[in-house]
C-alpha cells in the first residue's frame, strides 16, 4: 500500500497502476504537512488549492491515456527561493512579503511539464544566507530527528520535509554546501549537480557564479529521477551547459562499483570532525571496498583557502545581486510617507528588509569589491578559486570519484552557532570547495553517529558533468547500508504524531 | 575683461575627447527578448529580465554582437576575440538591478580611428580622431521628474519611470585625447560625429536620430596654455542633441574654461548640461569624488568570443564611407555642393542613386526626389521613400524625356502612385495620362475653342499672335492637360492662317 513513507519510485508505481490517484497522494502529504509541520516548520507557504488542482489535472490525463512523466503526479516540497508563478516567493526574506512572481522559473516550467505537483514554499535562511535557516525572517525550521536542532541550511525547509515525510521529493539551491549539508543533517539524499547542468533562470540570485539548483530525497533512485526532470541546457541561462544531461537514473540503477577508484581526500576529514561523523564515513568506505572499489588518499593542499576566498566571492556577487531589492518595482517599501526621496526610502527599506546576516554579506562584498581593494580580495578569491579547480583536476585525474564527510559534525542545537558565524561557515568546510570548482557533488546518509543518533553523510563529487559518477557510487552504498541495516536509516526517526 | 573664443583659442590650446553612445537597432533588447520601438506606451515593453525581477537572467543578444563589429570593423579597430560584460553597480530608480550591465576593461573592439575632413584657413584638412574603445552596454530606464522648478530628482514632488527603454542595446564609442586642433576643435568635434552618424547609418546598425536620443553625445574639452604641453582638468558636456550643438558645446566650454583660467580661477572635474537655447553649459553632478562603481566580472553571462571566420564575413559588408561615397556620386551626377548637402540631410542619396541606376537622369532624379516628392512626404509627415519607389519616378522621368508626358502629367502620375492606384504605368494607363500627340484629335479641340471665343480667332488672324495664349489655354484645359502646348500652337496658328 502506498503511503507518505513510500518512495518517490513506489508511489509513481502506484500511481501508474492506478493504485492511487494524485489528488489521493497530494491529499496524504497535504494532511502530514497539516498533522506536523507546527513542529517542523518545513513550510513557509503551502498551495493547497494549487496542489490539488495540478494533480486532479494528472489524473485526467492519466484517466485519458496521456503518456505522462515517470515523476508524473508526485508530490514535491520547493525551496522559497524559485519563482513560482502567482505563488508567493520571498527567499525566506522580509524584503519580498508578499512578492507574487509573474513567471515560473525554468525548474518549475519543468516540474509542472512534468506533471510533478507542487506543494509549497519551504523555509530557507534568507536569500540562501545560511546554515541553519535560523536566518529565515519567518522562523527557523526544525530538525525531525530531534526538535531542539537545526536541519541545516539554507534549504533546511525542503530537507526537513522530505524526512519529515511531509514530502517525498523537494528542490533545493546549493551555493556552497545549502542542498548537501541540510541532507547530511537530516538523513536524506541530497545533490547539487554541476554547475551549469540545471537552469537558474527564476532562482533568485545569491552567488550568480555559485548557485545551483537540486534535488533533494529519501532514496537515490528518486533522487535521479527528479534531477533528470529538471536538469538540462536553458536558452534563458547563459550559464548552462548545452550537452546531454548525464544519464543520472542509468547510473543509480547500476548498484555496482566494481573497479571504481574512489579517492579520500586527506586535507577533508580527521581533526575538527566529530568522532561518529568520522566513524560512519570509514565504515561506509569498507563497504565501498567489499563492493570491489579501491580506496587512494588524495590531497587537496589549497582546499583550506577556499573558505575564506568562498566568503569574498559570494558576498561580492550578493551585494550586486540584492541592489535590486530597493522598494521600487516591488516588494516591501518602508517610510515612505510622501516626505522622503527615492534614495531615502531605498535606504530605509533596506534597512527594515534585510535580516543581519544578509547585511553582513552586503557590506562584506561592497568592501571586498571597492576600488583598492578589489585586487586584494575579490581578485585574490577568484585566484584561489583556480588553485581548488585545479587540485580537483589533479585528483580526479587519479580516481573516478572523491569522497569525504559532508559535515564536520552532526546537526547542531539551534541558537547554538547562531552569534558566532564563523562558526556556522565552519559547517561548510567540506561542501564549498565543490560549488568553487563547479563540480557536483552528492549528500548520501551513512548511519547514525553514535554519540548523538544523528545522521551522517558522506559526500560524492565527480568531475563536470559527471553526476552519473556519484549516482553509480551512491546508488550502491546505499543498497550495501540497506543491507547491512535491514531497513532504512528514516526508519529510525522519531515519531512526530500525526498520523 | 572676459575673452571672446578667438581670444581664448589665442591663449589656450584646447584638447578634445568624444564619447558617443549609439542606440542600436536591434528588434530585441540587449539582454532579453523586448520589442526596442520608439515612442510606445511608457511600461510596456518589459519582461521579468528588463524589470530586473528577482530571478530574471540575462542572455546577450547575437545581434547586437554583430553590429558592434561591424562598428568596430567601419573604424579601423581590432575585434576582441575575448570579450566581458561586467557589472557597474550603483543605485538609481530607472535602473532596474541597480546595476548596469557593460563592457568594462574588456571591450569588444579597440584601437581604431576615424579620419574627419574640414574647411581651415589653409584650406581643407583632414584630422585623425583615435579610437579608444567601442563597447556593448544596456541603456537605463527613463525618469520623468515631476513638480520639480529643474526637472531634476531634487525638488521634484514625485518622479515617473517608463522601462521601455531600460535594456536597449547601447554602444559606446571612445575616442582617445584629440590633441592639436587648436581653434577647430569646435569643428572637428562636429565633423567626427557627422561622420561617425553617416557611418553608422551606411552599416545600418542605429536610426541616429540625436533628437530622440538614438545617438548621444558627451564632449570633454580641457585647456591647457598654448606651449605649455600639458593636460588641463576636463570637464563632460552632456545632453547635446545635434550636430550644431557639438559644435556650441565644445565653443562654448572652451571659453568658460579660458575665462575661468583667465580669472585665476580653477576647472572643476565635473559634468555639464548643455543648454540648448544659449549655447552654454551649467553644471552637473561633480565628479570630485569619484564614484567607485565595484565593477566586476558579470557571473550571469559567459564571455563573448566571435569565431575569425565570422569577423571576416562581417568585414566584407562594411560599406564604402560615406564621405567617400558622397564625393564619388557628386562628381558623378555633377551636382552642386547645396544640392547635395540637401540629399545628405533628407537621407535620399541612396533612393536617388537607385533611381539613376534605373537609368533615370541624374538632374532630373534629384529634382523629382527633392522637390516634388518631398513636398508631397512633408505634407503627410513621411519619409519620401515610403510614398514610391525608384523604380517608377525612374519610369515617370523616362516618359518625360522621351516627350510621353508633360511635367504636369508627370505630377498627377505622382499622385496616383501615392494615392495607391498602382504603379506608374498602370495609373498612365487607368487615369489615360499620356500626352495627345495625335494632330486629329488636337485639332478637333481646336476647332472646338475657336468655335467657342470666335472673336479672339479674328484677332489672331488679324494678327494679333498674343491672343492665341486664351485658345491655347482653352484647348489644354480641354484635354486635360494631356496636349503639348507647343503643338497646340503650333498647330492652332497654322489654322489660322498665322503659322
Amino acid at each position: 500500500m502506498t503511503t507518505i513513507y513510500s518512495s518517490a519510485t513506489e508511489m509513481a508505481q502506484a500511481l501508474s497502476k492506478k493504485d492511487i490517484s494524485s489528488v489521493e497522494l497530494t491529499k496524504l502529504h497535504l494532511d502530514r504537512i497539516e498533522a506536523v509541520d507546527g513542529k517542523v516548520h518545513a513550510f513557509l507557504h503551502v498551495d493547497s488549492q494549487g496542489a490539488i488542482a495540478q494533480a486532479t489535472a494528472v489524473d485526467a490525463k492519466r484517466a485519458a491515456g496521456e503518456k505522462l512523466s515517470p515523476l508524473a503526479g508526485v508530490p514535491l516540497a520547493l525551496k522559497d527561493i524559485l519563482a513560482q508563478k502567482g505563488v508567493p516567493t520571498t527567499a525566506g526574506s522580509k524584503i519580498l512579503q508578499d512578492w507574487r512572481p509573474p513567471y515560473d522559473s525554468t525548474v518549475v516550467a519543468k516540474l509542472k511539464a512534468a506533471g510533478v505537483v507542487i506543494l509549497g514554499k519551504t523555509n530557507m535562511d534568507e536569500f540562501a544566507m545560511g546554515s541553519s535557516t535560523e536566518n529565515s525572517a519567518y522562523g527557523t525550521t526544525q530538525n525531525p530527528w530531534d526538535l531542539t536542532r537545526t536541519p541545516g541550511g539554507s534549504s533546511g525547509g525542503s530537507a526537513a520535509a522530505v524526512a519529515a515525510f511531509q514530502a517525498p521529493l523537494a528542490i533545493g539551491t546549493d551555493t556552497g554546501g545549502s542542498i548537501r549539508q541540510p541532507a547530511a543533517l537530516t538523513g536524506i539524499v541530497g545533490v547539487k549537480p554541476t554547475y551549469g547542468g540545471v537552469s537558474r533562470y527564476g532562482v533568485v540570485a545569491y552567488s550568480s557564479s555559485l548557485d545551483q539548483v537540486g534535488p533533494f530525497a529519501r532514496t537515490v533512485l528518486d533522487t535521479a529521477l527528479l534531477h533528470e526532470a529538471i536538469a538540462g541546457h536553458d536558452e534563458r541561462d547563459s550559464t548552462s551547459i548545452n550537452a546531454p544531461v548525464p544519464q543520472v537514473v542509468a547510473a543509480a540503477k547500476k548498484l555496482d562499483v566494481k573497479g571504481m577508484k574512489i579517492g579520500v581526500i586527506k586535507e577533508l576529514g580527521g581533526t575538527g570532525f566529530q568522532a561518529g561523523v568520522s566513524q560512519r564515513f570509514n565504515e561506509a568506505l569498507e563497504l565501498l571496498v567489499a563492493g570491489g572499489a579501491q580506496i587512494v588518499e588524495v590531497s587537496c593542499p589549497n582546499f583550506e583557502y577556499a573558505l575564506a576566498a568562498y566568503y569574498l566571492i559570494a558576498p561580492s556577487e550578493a551585494s550586486s545581486n540584492l541592489a535590486r531589492f530597493d522598494s521600487m518595482r516591488y516588494g516591501l517599501r518602508v517610510g515612505d510617507d510622501g516626505s522622503k526621496g527615492a534614495e531615502e526610502v531605498m535606504s530605509i527599506t533596506r534597512e527594515a528588509g534585510f535580516g543581519k546576516e544578509v547585511k553582513r554579506r552586503i557590506i562584506l562584498g561592497t568592501y571586498a569589491l571597492s576600488s583598492g581593494y578589489y585586487d586584494a580580495y575579490y581578485g585574490s578569491a577568484q585566484k584561489v578559486r583556480t588553485l581548488v579547480k585545479q587540485d580537483f583536476e589533479k585528483a580526479f585525474a587519479q580516481v573516478d570519484v572523491l569522497v569525504s564527510p559532508v559535515t564536520p559534525t552532526t546537526a547542531f542545537k539551534i541558537g547554538e552557532k547562531s552569534n558566532d558565524p564563523v562558526a556556522m561557515y565552519l559547517s561548510d568546510i567540506a561542501t564549498i570547495p565543490v560549488n568553487m570548482a563547479g563540480i557536483g557533488g552528492m549528500s548520501l546518509p551513512v548511519g547514525l553517529a553514535p554519540e548523538d543518533g544523528l545522521p551522517v553523510g558522506m559526500q560524492i563529487m565527480a568531475p563536470v558533468m559527471q553526476d552519473d559518477r556519484f549516482y553509480r557510487v551512491g546508488g550502491a552504498l546505499e543498497a550495501a547500508l540497506l543491507s547491512k541495516w535491514g531497513k532504512p536509516l528514516l526508519s529510525n526517526i522519531p515519531e512526530l504524531g500525526g498520523m | 575683461m572676459t575673452l571672446d573664443y578667438a581670444g581664448a583659442t589665442t591663449k589656450y590650446e584646447p584638447t578634445l575627447g568624444l564619447e558617443v553612445h549609439v542606440e542600436l537597432n536591434t528588434k530585441s533588447k540587449m539582454f532579453c527578448g523586448c520589442a526596442t520601438e520608439f515612442g510606445a506606451e511608457p511600461n510596456t515593453q518589459t519582461c521579468p529580465v528588463c524589470l530586473g525581477l528577482p530571478g530574471a537572467l540575462p542572455v546577450v543578444n547575437a545581434k547586437a554582437i554583430e553590429s558592434s563589429i561591424l562598428i568596430g570593423l567601419a573604424l579601423n579597430c581590432s575585434i576582441a576575440p575575448y570579450s566581458r560584460f561586467a557589472r557597474k553597480n550603483y543605485f538609481y530608480p530607472d535602473m532596474p538591478k541597480n546595476f548596469q550591465t557593460s563592457q568594462f576593461d574588456e571591450p569588444i573592439c579597440v584601437n581604431g580611428y576615424l579620419d574627419v575632413e574640414i574647411q581651415t584657413d589653409e584650406g581643407q584638412k583632414v584630422f585623425r580622431v583615435e579610437i579608444e574603445r567601442v563597447h556593448m552596454e544596456e541603456d537605463t530606464g527613463k525618469s520623468l521628474h515631476v513638480g520639480g522648478a529643474t526637472g531634476r530628482i531634487h525638488g521634484a514632488e514625485y518622479s515617473l519611470l517608463d522601462y521601455n527603454r531600460a535594456g536597449i542595446p547601447l554602444v559606446e564609442i571612445v575616442t582617445r585625447i584629440v590633441p592639436g586642433t587648436g581653434k577647430y576643435a569646435p569643428q572637428v568635434a562636429r565633423a567626427y560625429v557627422t561622420e561617425l552618424r553617416d557611418i553608422l547609418r551606411s552599416l545600418g546598425v542605429s536610426d541616429v536620430k540625436m533628437e530622440q536620443g538614438s545617438l548621444r553625445c558627451d564632449a570633454n574639452v580641457s585647456l591647457a596654455p598654448i606651449g605649455s604641453g600639458k593636460l588641463g582638468t576636463r570637464s563632460e558636456t552632456k545632453n547635446v542633441n545635434s550636430l550644431r550643438s557639438v559644435e556650441r558645446a565644445v565653443s562654448g566650454e572652451i571659453e568658460r574654461q579660458a575665462n575661468r583660467l583667465e580669472a585665476g580661477e580653477r576647472i572643476i572635474q565635473e559634468t555639464r548640461h548643455f543648454l540648448e537655447e544659449s549655447g552654454q553649459t551649467r553644471p552637473g553632478r561633480s565628479k570630485e569624488q569619484a564614484e567607485d562603481y565595484r565593477y566586476f566580472p558579470e557571473p550571469d553571462l559567459v564571455p563573448v568570443t566571435p569565431d575569425a571566420k565570422w569577423i571576416e564575413e562581417l568585414g566584407t559588408r562594411i560599406p564604402e564611407k560615406p564621405s567617400v561615397r558622397r564625393k564619388r556620386l557628386q562628381t558623378q551626377w555633377n551636382c552642386p555642393d547645396k544640392e547635395m548637402e540637401s540629399l545628405v540631410n533628407a537621407e535620399l542619396l541612396d533612393v536617388v542613386e537607385e533611381t539613376i541606376k534605373l537609368g533615370a537622369e541624374p538632374t532630373r532624379a534629384r529634382t523629382w526626389w527633392l522637390g516634388e516628392i518631398s513636398r508631397l512626404a512633408n505634407e503627410k509627415e513621411v519619409a519620401p521613400t515610403s510614398l514610391i519607389t525608384s523604380k517608377d519616378v525612374a519610369e515617370i522621368i523616362a516618359l518625360i524625356v522621351g516627350g510621353d508626358l508633360t511635367d504636369k502629367l508627370a505630377r498627377q502620375v505622382v499622385e496616383g502612385v501615392i494615392s495607391g492606384e498602382g504603379s506608374a504605368s498602370s495609373v498612365i494607363e487607368k487615369r489615360g495620362l499620356k500626352v495627345v500627340s495625335d494632330d486629329s484629335a488636337l485639332m478637333t479641340a481646336i476647332e472646338a475653342a475657336i468655335a467657342a471665343q470666335p472673336d479672339t480667332a479674328e484677332r489672331i488672324r488679324g494678327g494679333n499672335i498674343p491672343a492665341a495664349g486664351a485658345l491655347i489655354g482653352a484647348v489644354m484645359k480641354a484635354t486635360g492637360g494631356a496636349a503639348d502646348a507647343a503643338k497646340v500652337r503650333e498647330l492652332l496658328l497654322k489654322h489660322l492662317g498665322r503659322g
